[in-house]
Formats: C-alpha cells, sequence, structure tokens
C-alpha cells in the first residue's frame, strides 16, 4: 500500500494531451524511472486492476506448483500411505495427449461426449425451467409434481444405470437419460427457488400498470427468476458431466469416461490422467458458455 | 353502480364504510374501520397517520390490491374490483423492473395496453424529457441514485394517462434534501395534468405542504379522526414552511398523532419502563405527562 510509487503518485499531474499520447500504449507496469504521464497512466492501470492482477499471478504459480510437485512425486515414485509408483507424470500426459490430438477416434470420444451433453442437458433445461416456472406460479402443479420430484431427486444418477439400460432400447438412449436426469433436478430446484423470490411488489407494479397474467408471466416472473434459472444451468451442467462420466463407464462403448476407463483397463496409466484432464477441461469451458450466455441474456445484472 | 354518465368529473375517489380485517388464527384482526374518505377531480389528498395504522391498507384497497370486507371503494362510481391501469401506484420501494431500461419501464403500461413499438417509444421519451430523465434512458435502474429512480417511478405511472394517483410514502426512503426536491416535482406533475391524488405519508410537513386536504388517522384498528383543509395558496414555496398559517398547521395535526402514536404504543412502554427511563408519572396517564 505504501511503496514510494504509490505514494508519489499524486504529485503527478496529467495533461489532457499526455493522456491522449499515452491512451494508445499499452498499460505496462513500468518503474516509477518512464516518463511521468506514461509512468502515471501505468501506475493508474495497475491500481485499478491489481486485485486482478494479483489472482491471475496467484493463479498461474499455484498451477505450476501443482505440476511440479506432481512431476517431483512421480519421478521420485514416492510412496507414503498414497503409491506414485505407477502414477504417469506430467511430461508423460502431455506425450499421450499430443499423440491423442492426432488420434480421431480420441476426438470422436470427445466429440460423442460432448453430443451427449448437449442432448441431454438441452432436453433438462427445456423441461425443467418451464415445469419450474408453472409450478412456481400454480399451486395446483406444484402440489402435485412437487411430492414426486422431492422421492426422485436424491436418487444419485448412477442408481438410475440399471434402470435406464432397461427403459431405453439402445445404450446411447439411456446414457442421455441419465446426463438428463443429473441435469434436471438442479435446474428445477433453482427455477422453483428463483419464483418463490419474485418481489410482489413488482407483480404489483405490473398489474397497476394493466398487466394480465400472461403478461406478468412473461415480463417479470420470468426475468425475475432468471439469475436463479442460471445458478440452476450451471450446477445442472456440472452435474451433467459427473452423471455421464459414470454411465459411460458402466455402459459405455464410447465417450471420454469410457475411454478413461479402457485406459485403465489396458495399463495405459498416462491415458487415464488424460482423461481425467480432458474431462475437467470440457467441465469448466462448458460452465464458462453457460455464465457468458447468462451475462448475454441479463445485461441488467453486468457489473 | 357501474354506469358513468359522460358528465362525470375524472378521478373522483370515494371510499364509503370501508372496514378491512385480516384473519388469523386467533380470530379476525380489525386493520381499519368505519372509514369514510373521498378526493374530487384534481384534488391533493393526503393520509397521515401514526406507523401500523392501516393507511396503507386503505391505499391498497383503493389500488384493488385488497378487499373490503366491509363497506365499497369507487373510482367515478364505478367499483374497484382489482389493480387497473387507471389508477397508477407509485410504492416506496420503487419497484422498478431492474430488467428494463428506464425508458422501457416507462413503456411497460403503453406496451400492456397494446401500443405499437415506435409510438409508445416516443411517449416514454417525451414523458421522460419532462421529468429531466433523457439522458438516462438506456439505463438500467441499478445505476440510478434513489430520487432518480423514483422520479421515474412517478413518469411510468402517469405514462398511461391514469385517472387517479395513489402514492404509498414514495420519499420515505430519500435524504431531506432529495425528498423536498421530489415534492416539487410531483407538485408541478400534478398541476400539469390535473389528475387527483392520493398521497400516504407519515411525515406531516410533506402533507402540509403538498396537499389541498389532509386526514389524519387513529391508531390501529385505523379510522379517521380527523379531516383538515389546507387553504396555503398555489404555487406553494419552499419559504411558506416558515409561515405561520404553515406552523399553526403543523401542530395541530402534530398533536393529533402525538396522540394517536402514544395510543399505538401505550402496549409496548409500560409505567414500569418509563419508571426505568427515571420519569416520574405520579399517577398520570403517560400522555399527560408527554
Amino acid at each position: 500500500m505504501s511503496s514510494p510509487a504509490l505514494a508519489r503518485h499524486p504529485e503527478h499531474s496529467m495533461p489532457a494531451t499526455a493522456l491522449a499520447e499515452a491512451g494508445s500504449t499499452p498499460a505496462v507496469v513500468t518503474p516509477p524511472t518512464a516518463p511521468p504521464s506514461f509512468g502515471t497512466l501505468a501506475l493508474r492501470w495497475y491500481r485499478l486492476n491489481r486485485a486482478g492482477l494479483r489472482a491471475t499471478a496467484i493463479g498461474v504459480i499455484s498451477l505450476l506448483a501443482f505440476l511440479l510437485v506432481w512431476h517431483l512425486l512421480t519421478t521420485y515414485r514416492v510412496v507414503f500411505f498414497v503409491r506414485f509408483t505407477n502414477v504417469p507424470s506430467p511430461l508423460a500426459v502431455y506425450a499421450s495427449f499430443s499423440k491423442a490430438i492426432h488420434d480421431p477416434k480420441f476426438l470422436m470420444h470427445i466429440l460423442l461426449s460432448c453430443r451427449r451433453i448437449f442432448i441431454g442437458f438441452s432436453l433438462a433445461a427445456v423441461v425443467g425451467v418451464p415445469l419450474g416456472l408453472i409450478m412456481g406460479r400454480f399451486k395446483l402443479v406444484h402440489e402435485i409434481v412437487f411430492p414426486v420430484a422431492e422421492v426422485l431427486r436424491p436418487i444419485p444418477a448412477i442408481a438410475w444405470v440399471p434402470m435406464a439400460i432397461m427403459l431405453w432400447p439402445t445404450n446411447e438412449q439411456s446414457i442421455v437419460f441419465i446426463t438428463f436426469l443429473g441435469s434436471f433436478f438442479p435446474i428445477l430446484v433453482n427455477t422453483l427457488h428463483g419464483m418463490s423470490l419474485v418481489d410482489p411488489v413488482l407483480v404489483r407494479a405490473a398489474q397497476c400498470l394493466g398487466a394480465r397474467e400472461r403478461s406478468i408471466f412473461r415480463e417479470v416472473y420470468f426475468p425475475a427468476s432468471l439469475p436463479h434459472i442460471f445458478t440452476g444451468l450451471t450446477v445442472g451442467m456440472g452435474v451433467a458431466w459427473v452423471s455421464l462420466i459414470a454411465a459411460e463407464m458402466i455402459s459405455g462403448q464410447y465417450g471420454i469416461g469410457y475411454f478413461t476407463w479402457e485406459a485403465y483397463s489396458l495399463v495405459q496409466y498416462a491415458d487415464i490422467a488424460l482423461g481425467m484432464i480432458a474431462i475437467g477441461v470440457l467441465g469448466l469451458g462448458s460452465s464458462v458458455l453457460i455464465r457468458g450466455a447468462g451475462r448475454l441474456v441479463m445485461p441488467w445484472s453486468a457489473k | 353502480m357501474s354506469e358513468v354518465s359522460v358528465n362525470t368529473p375524472k378521478g373522483h375517489i370515494e371510499v364509503k364504510n370501508f372496514s378491512l380485517a385480516y384473519e388469523t388464527i386467533e380470530g379476525a384482526v380489525q386493520a381499519v374501520t368505519d372509514t369514510r374518505i373521498h378526493v374530487k377531480p384534481g384534488e391533493f389528498v393526503s393520509i397521515v397517520g401514526p406507523s401500523g395504522c392501516g393507511k396503507s391498507t386503505l391505499l391498497n384497497a383503493v389500488a384493488g390490491f385488497l378487499k373490503p370486507t366491509t363497506g365499497i371503494v369507487t373510482v367515478d362510481g364505478e367499483r374497484v374490483n382489482g389493480p387497473s391501469a387507471e389508477r397508477g401506484m407509485v410504492f416506496q420501494q420503487y419497484s422498478l423492473f431492474p430488467w428494463k431500461t428506464v425508458r422501457e419501464n416507462v413503456e411497460f403500461g403503453l406496451k400492456m395496453r397494446g401500443m405499437p413499438r415506435s409510438q409508445r417509444e416516443r411517449a416514454a421519451r417525451t414523458l421522460l424529457g419532462l421529468a429531466g430523465l433523457e439522458a438516462f434512458e438506456k439505463h438500467y435502474p441499478e445505476r440510478l441514485s434513489g430520487g432518480m429512480k423514483q422520479r421515474v417511478g412517478i413518469v411510468r405511472a402517469l405514462a398511461t394517462g391514469p385517472k387517479v394517483l395513489l402514492l404509498d410514502e414514495p420519499f420515505g426512503a430519500l435524504d431531506a434534501q432529495t425528498r423536498v426536491i421530489m415534492q416539487q416535482i410531483l407538485t408541478n406533475m400534478w398541476q400539469r395534468l390535473k389528475i387527483s391524488v392520493l398521497f400516504v405519508t407519515h411525515d406531516i410537513d410533506e402533507a402540509i405542504f403538498l396537499s389541498d386536504r389532509v386526514y389524519c388517522m387513529t391508531a390501529r384498528p385505523g379510522s379517521i379522526k380527523a379531516e383538515i383543509p389546507i387553504p396555503l395558496e398555489r404555487p406553494r414555496q419552499q419559504s411558506m414552511m416558515m409561515s405561520s398559517e404553515f406552523l399553526a398547521l403543523r401542530r395541530g395535526l402534530m398533536s393529533l398523532i402525538r396522540e394517536e402514536s402514544l395510543k399505538a404504543m401505550g402496549g409496548e412502554i409500560s409505567d414500569m419502563g418509563m419508571q426505568g427511563l427515571n420519569i416520574e408519572l405520579h399517577g398520570h396517564s403517560l400522555a399527560d405527562v408527554i
């Protein structure tokens, strides 16, 4: 906080012309010996973005440290309660990664998993969100559906695997069904929660402006619930991946979960870690997509 | 009841033999009882009273959100049967739609009426211009100050051209300076539009400064304790608040409300409690001492 550079900052005066000149220069943290106008600008940029820079820097260091620890543990084959004897090193995983990205079979595994997620999750959103909205608005629907949902909700998607295989004619369908189930309940519950938190004053305000039931639903209840709907979609996407991987490991023939399990059966240890990392990256990517969609749909909640 | 002759002036509110009770497990709780008020077309009428006296309940019944247990609420002879765009309302909590921009908020009532987009955009811009808000039309409410939010709230309520405007402590959450400015803005709009206003507040100065007439309510169960005409001339200036006429009205209303506030607090402040505060009652009632 009290570094000399920061303490000196208020003394600098920055004429408008200097600001315009320095505006196009990429702002980089520079030592205070730089020309005053540029230094002021850089300092200002640094001060405004300090928290973000700090987080990024620490994040990168933390990831590197994780890789280093992983490398050391596997290189020295540490056995200390946990056995790292057969665990592949980061370099081995990287080698198998560079081989895999040229392998159409690996890409097909990933594509198939993504397709299952897309179908299962989309179905869950298309059914879960409207059902939650209707349950939140009409007591009778809530009273009918809620008890059933509450009984089914605690059943983990993996426990549905045998039932799903009986219910659906093909393996593909049963895996998509399990993915659907995994994401359906978080989406439904969060949508319901959003509906229950809609400010009644806003509903009254709409009524006073001549809004009828249908308009109130579209113009008040739905947008007011959107933040919670998106929470449900984010959580649902996470559970969708968990359920998909479990289903693929048990009954799949393709997919990244099957790939990971197959690697274990074939004693290709580097591929196990590769599969795990691929799952992690895909999960991260899909939640980033949902968050981005949320920001597009709800411009008012942007900071 | 439902026929309205063409000659009927617009915005005549009548509340007759009104009472409203809530059902609870211990039985019915009377919120408002035996109340009779009216607002003439183009008149500005305030309701003041101790907190919890049911003044907001009364306003909500006029808006159509609450059904009277007994009695009847009419506007221009037509029975109030639920909320409608004929009765615009402004709430204390601003109640702007956070997902709509300032202009979209103002347009809302016109949209509900089915006005085409380009037409209602133009109407909203004009109204926002009158309220000095045109620069903020694309902003979301979150970014506005309290005073601006409430200006948007008032403009939105007026956009559909209602017969009456109902305001429920609209300036209660604003700081003193903003409050004064908002009172001026409201007065200006009211005089320009010649609309009937029913205004609920707990601020006596505000009620006197704005109104043609003030109803003072009793403690719960609320009923009308007094009806005070405010003969101050218009347009009203801030300086009038120091005039002897204003101060006399203020004193009168103040003592009426204090009586009722003490009644309302009677259950909460016992004689024992007052002794703990070192106030000697000497057998007098609390109201006499204070």
